[in-house]
């Protein structure tokens, strides 16, 4: 179960992720896009759910990993991602609702670029009972 | 030339095809590890009836998609989706994932397209919609 007072709350994730153009053009490849010039919209993934990870899975927030499956997924993007970016991450836990035993999660991403938001993403997480 | 978009205007059928090797290669590209992507053994003992595709690489295939027809990767403003059922992936074989995609709003530059990918006759997204600016 989910800490009922991390609701609501922001957490800061990492401050200094980089990005390699080999992690963009290995993204790329996967679905056939030759234009690495910068990520394809969906590659920001890779940095959110890794941080909402490590952040849920804290004992004080308590979530289970290992029974999750992603119910769905938005993006709203700024700003693209390019190769020699530094972003930091924080996510905010938006919403939890518990429904016939399966606990949902909706949490937020948000990606910047030092002071410049870049990718804002809505992930829905569900722990199945 | 320059063809003007309107609502109700269809973008081209695409089908893509996944198969194992595509599942491990988006693993490693995304760091999404989780064995039920991979291994059959332990997606059967969670229930599902086979070794599934990420939803995310579902969602990014038809992201490529969009951005084949709006112009690239940096065309794309929103885009969203719910997994609703699951694109299943047996061993050995090529699953197909089609897609397609209908212009509902034009708004000054900005596009919105409603987007649809079944797998095996079966609906896999729901709800699936990007934004784009069409170069």
């Amino acid at each position: 179960m989910l800490a009922p007072d991390s609701v609501g709350r922001t957490f800061a994730g990492a401050n200094s992720i980089s990005i390699s153009q080999s992690e963009i053009d290995a993204f790329a490849a996967v679905i056939g896009e030759t234009d690495t010039s910068s990520a394809p919209p969906t590659f920001t993934i890779r940095i959110s759910l890794d941080q909402f990870q490590n952040i849920l899975t804290q004992p004080e927030i308590g979530l289970d990993w290992s029974r999750l499956v992603h119910g769905d997924q938005k993006f709203e993007i700024f700003a693209q991602v390019k190769a020699g970016d530094s972003l930091s991450c924080s996510a905010t836990i938006e919403s939890y609702r518990v429904a016939a035993g399966n606990e949902i999660v909706s949490v937020r991403s948000d990606l910047h670029r030092g002071a410049e938001l870049v990718v804002s993403s809505w992930s829905t997480l569900v722990v199945r009972a | 030339m320059t063809t003007k978009i309107e609502v109700g205007f269809a973008i081209p059928e695409r089908v893509v095809l996944i198969d194992r090797q595509m599942l491990k290669a988006y693993a490693d590209a995304s760091g999404d590890q989780n064995p039920i992507h991979q291994s059959e053994e332990v997606a059967v003992s969670v229930g599902l009836p086979n070794v599934i595709a990420h939803g995310m690489l579902t969602m990014a295939l038809v992201g490529k998609y969009v951005t084949d027809w709006s112009g690239g990767t940096a065309s794309v403003k929103e885009f969203g989706a719910r997994f609703i059922k699951p694109v299943i992936v047996p061993a050995g074989e090529k699953v197909d994932l089609t897609i397609n995609g209908t212009v509902t709003e034009v708004s000054g530059d900005q596009i919105k397209v409603d987007l649809v990918a079944t797998s095996a006759g079966v609906k896999v997204l729901g709800m699936a919609k990007a934004v784009v600016i069409k170069k």
